[in-house]
């Protein structure tokens, strides 16, 4: 089982990391961070392989993925 | 054993900065100070040291600054045209706070000017020819012997203060030759560089940062005030100025660098006329030596300020001054030096001696 | 559960000002991601340019200097001088680097100084608000190419890395690219080859990284990365250029 952890209050709402996801998990939420951005997050963790493409695209080391 | 040895002004520049600890040179081709970078790229790989020739003298004061950054003794020397090419540079140095030593020949100007001696980078010096509030300690040699005894000091105030120091000579300096004798300056405590970014392991793992950005005012304001209570602390503590004949000089003449050393034979010349004339010889031209003038007010009813120049430094006497006393100005440009002849008459002439 | 990927530890813990999207910090991220694998932050001094990276000091956890705009090359040259058992970088982008910094970096490369530049090249000044750089290319609009650079009158983006590969100076020259994950793996390859050139003493090393400025480029990121790609790549193709290892390249 793999896991991904967002820390949403450095996420700035680029959404590189939902466009590199083999397996189309990553989302953007409606709600805000505390600076007004929409953070990325994971629709099923599930599903999740722990590729780590979208740690690697994100330009904030939001993301941290576990295996 | 006083061990004197004839040497070029530029080379005994080189060699009192080598005996002082500096290991670092950066330099750049320019008359007339090239022996000075010459030489230190023969001597310092004698002492374990860096020369490196910059591909300009912007290039040359920005190693300057990493180099200092990195806690090293360093220096770098130009003229004229060069210095006007580090003036950013060391505009950062001044915001950084990094102690370096910059040696300037002067020569004649503005603009390419000639190679032949001149004073006409006073303001540059001592006003700060790059951007924002900052002083360097600029100090004027007017002989070989107290040119190395200044550079040896300059290593130190630098340290001390951790702010670059300038020595201002000019092309005569630069190419004489004149006995010198290489001797340690008075001792001072001098802080470690514990800010020195040589990597967090020489420094207990605490992160350094040479860096003289401050985006928001309120911190840049309270690092000026820092920079301002530094140069006022040196401004009490480092004046230095030479007074000959000064106690019944009734007409003051106020020269530094080579000019003075004419003034002096002026001097002795109308002396032996029985003239009470006298020299104020600033050697720290910042601070400016305003204590030697509280000296000389009282007996002093006229100064003659004498430079290579169309006339800098007579504005900072005439400050200190204040309206006291009449001030006068002659000068030569050019780099055309004054003879003493010509400065006897215009002593003569301000004392109203037919 | 075991951590595949986390933050590295050689990048501090401030989020950067950088703007959304923008690939810098991605290349902060592969530095800090070298450093740490290396284990040399103890004894590595970066030196930060003036540009968006200006704060760059604030962002690396080992000592650092901010250079003058252009200044870095020499900056780094007096540091590495001084500390030459310690590792240098600059981190550049193409105003600093290739406009008013060409001197600087043409002759570190020369004299083969040991230093590592890493060259951010997203062909726009971003700090001050997005003018033409010398590295624009043909027919983009900038604050100050408004009609689009003309190269009859502004002439032609320079390739840096093509250039400094003439020089003898340099051991190792790479142009990489961010602009999807096969080539960030890349790209921190090129990056640690270049650290590990400079430890080993082989010569001066530069890696230019295209990078996108979805503000000044007036794109989202998506389609700033597309760019890099479609535009970007042509006129500035990838590839080591200099290897003093595998004989060079072209």
């Amino acid at each position: 089982m793999a896991k991904v952890t967002f820390n949403e209050e450095r996420c700035k709402g680029c959404e590189l990391c939902t466009l590199v996801c083999p397996v189309k998990i990553v989302i953007m939420h409606k709600k805000f961070n505390k600076r007004g951005f929409n953070p990325a997050g994971v629709s099923d963790m599930s599903k999740c392989i722990a590729c780590a493409a979208c740690a690697r695209i994100c330009p904030d080391v939001v993301i941290s993925v576990e295996k | 054993m006083k061990q004197r040895v004839l040497m070029k002004g530029n080379e005994a520049i080189a060699e009192a900065a080598i005996r002082a600890g500096c290991r670092f040179f950066f330099g750049y081709p320019i008359t007339p100070q090239n022996e000075l970078p010459e030489y230190m790229s023969r001597r310092l790989p004698e002492v374990g040291g860096t020369f490196v020739q910059a591909e300009s003298e912007v290039s040359a004061i920005n190693m300057v600054y990493g180099a200092a950054g990195a806690g090293a003794r360093v220096m770098t020397s130009s003229s004229s045209p060069g210095i006007s090419l580090k003036q950013e540079g060391i505009s950062y140095m001044a915001g950084a706070q990094l102690p370096a030593v910059i040696v300037n020949i002067v020569r004649g100007g503005p603009g390419l000017g000639s190679i032949q001696p001149g004073q006409g980078d006073y303001f540059q010096s001592v006003k700060g020819g790059g951007h924002g509030d900052y002083r360097l300690v600029v100090l004027a040699p007017a002989n070989l012997q107290e040119a190395v005894d200044l550079v040896t000091e300059a290593f130190d105030i630098a340290d001390l203060y951790r702010n670059p120091v300038l020595i201002l000579g000019d092309g005569l300096l630069g190419q004489m030759m004149e006995p010198v004798e290489f001797r340690q300056s008075t001792p001072r405590e001098l802080p470690a560089k514990d800010w020195a970014t040589t990597g967090l392991r020489n420094h207990n793992g605490h992160k350094n940062v040479i860096n003289s950005l401050v985006l928001h005012a309120i911190d840049l304001e309270a690092h000026n005030i820092h920079l301002q209570e530094k140069y006022a602390l040196i401004k009490v503590a480092e004046q230095k100025a030479e007074l000959l004949h000064c106690d019944d000089a009734e007409l003051v003449v106020v020269a530094y660098g080579s000019t003075a050393r004419i003034v002096k034979t002026a001097i002795a010349q109308l002396r032996d006329q029985g003239h009470r004339v006298g020299l104020l010889r600033p050697i720290s031209l910042w601070p400016f030596p305003e204590d030697a003038f509280a000296k000389v007010m009282p007996v002093a009813k006229n100064f003659l300020c004498v430079e290579m120049s169309a006339g800098q430094m007579v504005e900072d006497v005439k400050l200190v001054v204040n309206g006291a006393r009449p001030v006068h100005f002659y000068g030569r440009m050019g780099g055309i030096v004054p003879t003493p002849n010509e400065i006897a008459t215009q002593v003569l002439q301000i004392m109203g001696v037919k | 559960m075991v951590k595949v990927f986390d933050c590295p530890k050689s990048l501090t813990d401030m989020p950067t000002h950088y703007c959304p999207g923008c690939t810098h910090g991605i290349i902060h991220r592969l530095i800090a991601e070298v450093i740490d694998e290396l284990g040399i932050a103890d004894k590595t001094v970066g030196v930060a340019p003036v540009g968006c990276a200006v704060l760059a000091y604030n962002y690396f956890v080992c000592d650092m200097q901010e250079a003058a705009h252009g200044r870095a090359p020499a900056v780094a040259t007096g540091i590495k001088r001084v500390v030459p058992d310690g590792v240098v970088f600059t981190y550049q982008g193409d105003g600093d680097l290739a406009s008013i910094g060409c001197a600087e970096i043409v002759h570190a490369a020369a004299r083969g100084e040991l230093i590592t530049t890493v060259f951010v090249n997203n062909g726009i000044y971003g700090m001050t608000g997005g003018q033409m750089a010398p590295t624009t290319l043909p027919g983009d609009k900038t604050s100050t190419s408004p009609y689009g650079r003309d190269t009859k009158k502004q002439g032609f983006p320079i390739r840096v890395s093509e250039m400094l590969a003439t020089l003898d100076g340099p051991a190792y020259i790479a142009r990489v690219s961010v602009h999807n994950v096969a080539n960030i793996v890349k790209a921190k390859r090129a990056i640690k080859k270049a650290f590990e050139y400079q430890i080993a003493g082989k010569g001066f090393t530069l890696v230019e990284v295209l990078s996108t400025c979805p503000t000044n480029w007036g794109l989202t990121p998506k389609e700033s990365l597309e760019k890099v790609q479609r535009d970007m790549m042509p006129y500035f193709p990838l590839g080591d250029y200099k290897d003093i290892e595998a004989g060079e390249k072209k």
